[in-house]
């Protein structure tokens, strides 16, 4: 039997995932055995020219990780789906955004001015409010930076993904399992998160016996004791709305979980069922201190019900700095700049 | 702007602001016709994904209205539907939405005409605020298209360069 061939992308992410890849141990040297690897720019020498070398749909599995933030990282989505027979969201930022996504609660004007004005250790000291452009003349010629989007876009939301494999980053077991899933045949219908199906609640040891809270702490205001339910115990633990498949890692460890393997199978906005969920357990009927419950326990919203899946929620960003309307009000074609 | 007028979308329980809605209606009592009703069996029905949805998909304000708390058909679902709105309500205004395109109504199948006004201000509040238009702000950057056939270019050249 001829090997198969692999690649391996990253996009907006932080490279945890590419580490999370080797965290199956031996059983890499299987992935070796099976695969070709042809493409890996973390780990080995490929590049980009090689891939679009390559007829279309010759690759017979690409991983991607990383959410899409530039013109470069949605080329290169582009040129794996085209050269890939199946794609694979790999964690979760190509899956539902993660924390880089989380900066869609701004946009690029706020987020260059956070990191070449504002920025107290980046870049100190700017005084000509340097930005970085697309297009640059030089005397040698013209040299391009990849645009860079005001919203971060989930890799489907970019072009269309076969499976998603969830978590912050995925479990090295659910790597190792969905490897075996393609070597076998043996993926489940198109479209779906390869892993559970229920939640991290179904996985956790701890003890639950339906009891409202009165307040909600922050991690570092109480020590949970280490048998009862965290959510009983006030802490916001976001099991009862992620998938399960991690073990209920955190919870074992006494912290909370905060959502990393995103929404359990049919939910479509992970923060509207975080939501449901936690306004259940509130035990108040009176609306002046239901406000205050929500305000002094969870004085950030948005981070703590979508830490992991803004860019993949139904509003996807914040229209507070607009989206990429601060671009359309003046457009300035990349050619006029160069 | 001066035309506009707002898209609301309207979740009304079936045992009582639907009922006040129908009451206002044969009352001939007038209120503005932006109001989408979509009826519930009871305000505790109206997951937040609702919500959502309707303003992802062009909604410029979203109502939910149920019984008035204590008289819940369902005893105690109004209640739940309560704690959702703030926890939703919180989480929208740090998004950047305007509080007064998200609203809470309590009115019983007696209070046609108090469900009337309570449309009447909101159409109003909505209306001037503008359009909401959520989805815009995500729409692709104006420099996209060329930003890509950029890198197109460069590696057809760099690819003739190595050949
Ligand atoms: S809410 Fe958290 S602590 Fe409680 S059972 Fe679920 S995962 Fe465990
Ligand atoms: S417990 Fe939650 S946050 Fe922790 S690894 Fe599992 S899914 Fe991720
Ligand atoms: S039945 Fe009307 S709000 Fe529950």
């Amino acid at each position: 039997m001829s090997k198969g061939k692999l690649a391996l992308y990253w996009a907006a992410s932080c490279g945890g995932c590419e580490i999370a890849v080797l965290g199956i141990d031996e059983h890499i040297l299987d992935v070796a055995k099976a695969f070709d690897i042809v493409f890996w720019p973390c780990a080995t020498d490929g590049k980009v020219r090689d891939v679009e070398k390559m007829p279309d749909g010759s690759i017979d599995l690409c991983l991607f990780n990383g959410g899409i933030r530039t013109s470069e990282q949605e080329y290169m989505a582009q040129l794996m789906r085209r050269k890939s027979k199946v794609l694979v969201a790999f964690g979760s930022c190509a899956h539902e955004g993660c924390i880089p996504g989380l900066a869609n609660l701004y946009n690029r004007k706020a987020i260059f001015d956070t990191v070449y004005k504002e920025g107290s250790t980046t870049f100190p000291e700017n005084p000509q409010d340097h930005r970085p452009q697309p297009i640059t003349d030089v005397p040698e010629g013209k040299l391009s930076l990849p645009l860079f989007y005001d919203t971060l876009k989930t890799l489907d939301q970019t072009v269309e993904v076969d499976y998603y494999l969830p978590g912050c980053p995925p479990e090295a077991k659910n790597i190792w399992a969905a490897l075996v899933a393609v070597l076998e045949g043996k993926l489940p219908p198109k479209g779906s998160v390869i892993g559970l199906h229920t939640t991290v609640c179904d996985e956790c040891p701890r003890k639950r016996s339906e009891k409202k809270i009165k307040k909600f702490y922050r991690t570092w205001e109480i020590i949970p004791d280490e048998e009862n339910c965290l959510l009983e115990q006030g802490l916001v633990c976001c099991g009862i709305a992620t998938r399960a498949g991690c073990g209920a890692l955190c919870p074992q460890v006494n912290s909370p979980c905060i959502g990393c393997h995103g929404p359990n199978d049919g939910v479509e906005d992970y923060g509207a069922r975080l939501m449901s969920a936690l306004a259940s357990v509130i035990d108040s009927q009176d609306p002046e201190e239901i406000q205050r419950i929500i305000a002094e326990g969870i004085p950030d919203p948005v981070g703590t019900f979508y830490r992991f899946s803004l860019a993949a929620s139904y509003l996807r960003r914040s229209k507070a700095f607009g989206g990429d309307g601060a671009a359309a009000a003046q457009p300035t074609p990349l050619a006029a700049k160069a | 702007m001066e035309n506009f007028e707002p898209k609301i979308v309207g979740f009304l329980c079936n045992w009582c602001s639907y009922r006040a809605a129908d009451l206002a209606g044969s009352a001939r009592i007038k209120y503005p016709p932006n109001v989408r009703v979509i009826r519930v069996m009871c305000s505790g029905r109206v997951d937040p994904a609702f919500v959502l949805k309707a303003f992802s998909m062009g909604a410029d304000g979203v109502m939910v209205a149920g019984c008035h708390p204590g008289e819940c058909h369902y005893i105690e679902q109004n209640y739940k539907a309560m704690r959702r709105f703030y926890m939703l309500k919180q989480t929208l205004v740090a998004m950047g939405l305007e509080p007064q395109r998200f609203e809470l109504v309590w009115a019983s199948a007696a209070e046609g005409q108090q469900l009337a006004e309570a449309i009447e201000r909101m159409t109003d509040n909505v209306r001037r605020l503008g359009p909401l238009r959520w989805a815009e702000n995500w729409a692709d950057d104006p420099q996209r298209e060329e930003a890509l056939q950029h890198i197109v270019k460069e590696h057809e050249e760099a690819l003739e360069v190595i050949s």
